[in-house]
């Protein structure tokens, strides 16, 4: 653990509990070090996460964390921000968390604007029920329950914010360690609902299932398959096939629910008077 | 003593002002028939006190939404009936574990499922109590006027507070939309309780302790106590343990903490109970028609009292139990296949026999049906 991230941590509940090879470890990481150069008020920051394995990294952060239920850190969330709206409130969540038992509280703290930034950690699987499928878990590929390859059609979790309304939508990945970095600062900078979908590895319950090697192998195919949006824009689409966009997707400021509802407030109580 | 004007209102308003009146500045909710009118009030006066409401995308999301803004340290409600309670049953059961306060008015309507959304019914008393999954102490208040629509949800909030517990508020539907000419008392008159924070520094706050008052002290959010809030089972410091001598501990500090405290936390009315040889056991609405049934009973010379158990959960089991001496025979009226009647016979059945006096149709138990049952059993 580096010194300087060190305060940023519970460093009495390390060792984490994840797998070795696990991405889960890098991402959270990441997280701290965006707090870190953020300069954000860490008495007034407040970490809510679901259930899963991404889900547990709060207790291992030196914030208020809440630890909630499966699916339902938005829903939580949006009432300590709403509640209290000078808190910074991070979300931290899985793709099963967010998209399929959360999925209704996802697009609609999304359409909201909540001022929420949300770090997805997305492994393509349910990583602690032991790797059932989940809807970011791409078609054909093989988990739990599709021992045949997943019949299904998996979403593309940053189009489905844009489309719901998030105004900040970026990708990164636990290979790409600076540009997540950055893309979280970023989030916390943006007034608004901000996505970070984090890819991460899940080599016990996702790589294993699929052949896809070692921890290493992983993160290597992280590597070899990201492209930047912006390199993206000069590539002809056929160099693209395969490949995933990293970087800020999406960036459009837009009224934020909690400061919208303070206007509201001042509003009426002040033609109450 | 400073009165308000009296005004014609309704109970589901009465829910509202009562909560506003003991503090709750959030609400999050889902509108549901019977309960809406409590979400709609809410979100008409909670802005003009700075307060915040939200309507959220279903009830679950309004169950935790609140949690998560009692944890910042505000006093919060949300209401609901029928197939929206059902699914904050989850969330009920993380607010018990996690202990956080809040206050859910359940105003019942006609079950299982869409059942009757009109029609009244007193079919979720056993919800409250086991709802959720797993053991858990609860509290619920069962009001039989508009007047008390207020005033129990006033406790219900200072419970809430005090004990670091869910508390439901259970109307059924006729005494949420019913209407009637009260005077609510002034805010200056009422007791408000708020939660306990703790004055210790945060290296030494230990959010889950295990003292004497069984109730540890509650930090707000932000205010550099840094601590963990968890649904899973957790020692002392809040951090998730899998040691069964921790996990005794907490729980049986988690129980004991309403039984601890039962003495304060249970309220209850009798009428006419002294000399009463046929007890009615009664609560919400259908209480309304046994007082009347009492009433003209008595000028018949029957023998015949009431009890009303105000708070369902816990259940006021020692009063019941002193209104036996001379009843022979204990009647039970409910809108429910025979709901609280299990636990009247479970205190009871030693002393005297119990009857059902069930009626699940969408209509109230009228007085005439309660005179005759007990007519039935002379
Ligand atoms: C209501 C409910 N349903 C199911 C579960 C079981 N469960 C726990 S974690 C999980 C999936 C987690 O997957 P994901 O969100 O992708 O996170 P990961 O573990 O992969 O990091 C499931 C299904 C639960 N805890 N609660
Ligand atoms: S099961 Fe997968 S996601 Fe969970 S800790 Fe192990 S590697 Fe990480």
């Amino acid at each position: 653990m580096r010194p300087d991230l060190q305060h940023l941590f519970r460093m009495e509940k390390l060792p984490h509990i994840w797998c070795p090879g696990c991405g889960h470890g890098i991402i959270t990481r990441a997280i701290a070090e965006a707090i870190n150069e953020s300069g954000i008020d860490l008495d007034k920051t407040v970490i809510v996460s679901g259930i899963g394995c991404s889900s547990r990294a709060p207790g291992y952060m030196n914030f208020d964390t809440l630890h909630t239920l499966h699916g339902r850190a938005l829903a939580f969330a949006t009432g300590v921000k709403l509640a209290n709206p000078e808190l910074n409130v991070f979300v931290i969540t899985g793709d099963g968390d967010a998209t399929a038992i959360g999925g209704n509280h996802f697009i609609h703290a999304a359409r909201r604007n909540i001022d929420l930034t949300v770090i997805l950690f997305n492994n393509n699987i349910y990583g602690m029920t032991g790797g059932q499928y989940s809807p970011l878990t791409p078609t054909g590929k093989m988990a739990a329950t599709s021992p045949y390859g997943n019949p299904e059609n998996n979403f593309d979790v940053a189009a489905l914010a844009i489309a719901a309304g998030a105004s900040f939508v970026a990708r990164g990945t636990a290979f790409h360690d600076k540009l997540l970095v950055n893309s979280i600062k970023e989030g916390i900078k943006n007034k608004g609902f901000s996505l970070i979908e984090a890819l991460s590895m899940c080599p016990t319950s996702y790589g294993r299932r699929n052949k896809m090697g070692s921890a290493a192998d992983m993160i290597k195919h992280l590597k070899d398959n990201a492209v930047n949006v912006v390199t993206a824009q000069k590539l002809p689409p056929e160099k693209l096939e395969g490949k995933f966009l990293i970087g800020t997707l999406h960036y459009k400021p837009y009224r934020e629910f909690t400061e919208e509802y303070d206007k509201l407030i001042a509003r009426v109580q002040k033609e109450g008077k | 003593m400073k009165k308000r004007k009296a005004r014609l209102v309704q109970g589901n308003r009465a829910c509202a002002e009562g909560a506003l009146a003991a503090g709750v500045r959030f609400f999050a909710g889902y509108p549901i028939t019977p309960s809406t009118e409590i979400a709609e009030i809410m979100s008409e006066e909670l802005p003009k006190l700075g307060g915040k409401f939200i309507q959220m995308e279903d009830e679950i999301g309004g169950m935790t939404c609140i949690l998560g803004a009692a944890l910042t340290g505000k006093k919060v409600l949300t209401a609901s009936s029928g197939p929206g309670i059902s699914l904050k049953q989850e969330a009920i059961g993380y607010a018990a574990l996690a202990e956080i306060p809040c206050v859910i008015v359940n105003v019942q309507r006609l079950g299982p499922s869409t059942g009757g959304p009109t029609s009244t019914a007193q079919g979720d008393i056993m919800q409250a109590r086991w709802g959720t999954h797993g053991d858990h102490p609860i509290i619920a208040l069962c009001p039989s006027s508009v007047y008390e629509c207020f005033t129990l949800t006033v406790t219900a909030v200072n419970y809430a507070e005090k004990y670091r517990t869910p508390v439901y508020v259970l109307l059924d539907e006729i005494i949420g939309h019913m209407r009637e000419k009260v005077e609510f008392p002034d805010i200056s008159e009422l007791e408000i309780i708020d939660r306990k924070r703790p004055d210790c520094p945060p290296v030494d706050y230990l959010p889950y302790k295990i003292d004497k008052t069984l109730i540890p002290a509650m930090a707000d959010f932000g205010t550099g106590y840094k601590w963990h809030v968890t649904g899973l089972m957790h020692d002392e410091t809040g951090f998730p343990t899998g040691k069964p001598e921790i996990i005794d501990a907490q729980l049986k500090r988690l129980m004991n903490k309403i039984e601890k405290y039962e003495d304060e936390i249970l309220l209850w009315e009798d009428i006419e109970t002294d000399d009463a040889e046929i007890l009615i056991v009664a609560y919400g609405s259908t209480a309304r028609s046994a007082v009347e049934a009492v009433e003209n009973l008595r000028t018949e010379g029957i023998k015949v009292g009431l009890f009303r158990p105000i708070t369902i959960w816990p259940f006021p089991e020692k009063a019941l139990r002193s209104k036996l001496e001379n009843v022979k025979h204990i009647i039970v009226p409910e809108m429910n296949y025979g709901q609280l009647s299990l636990e009247v016979e479970r205190v009871c059945k030693d002393k005297a026999p119990v009857s059902g006096l069930y009626k699940v149709n969408s209509l109230p138990l009228s007085p005439n049906e309660v005179m005759a049952k007990v007519r039935e059993v002379l």
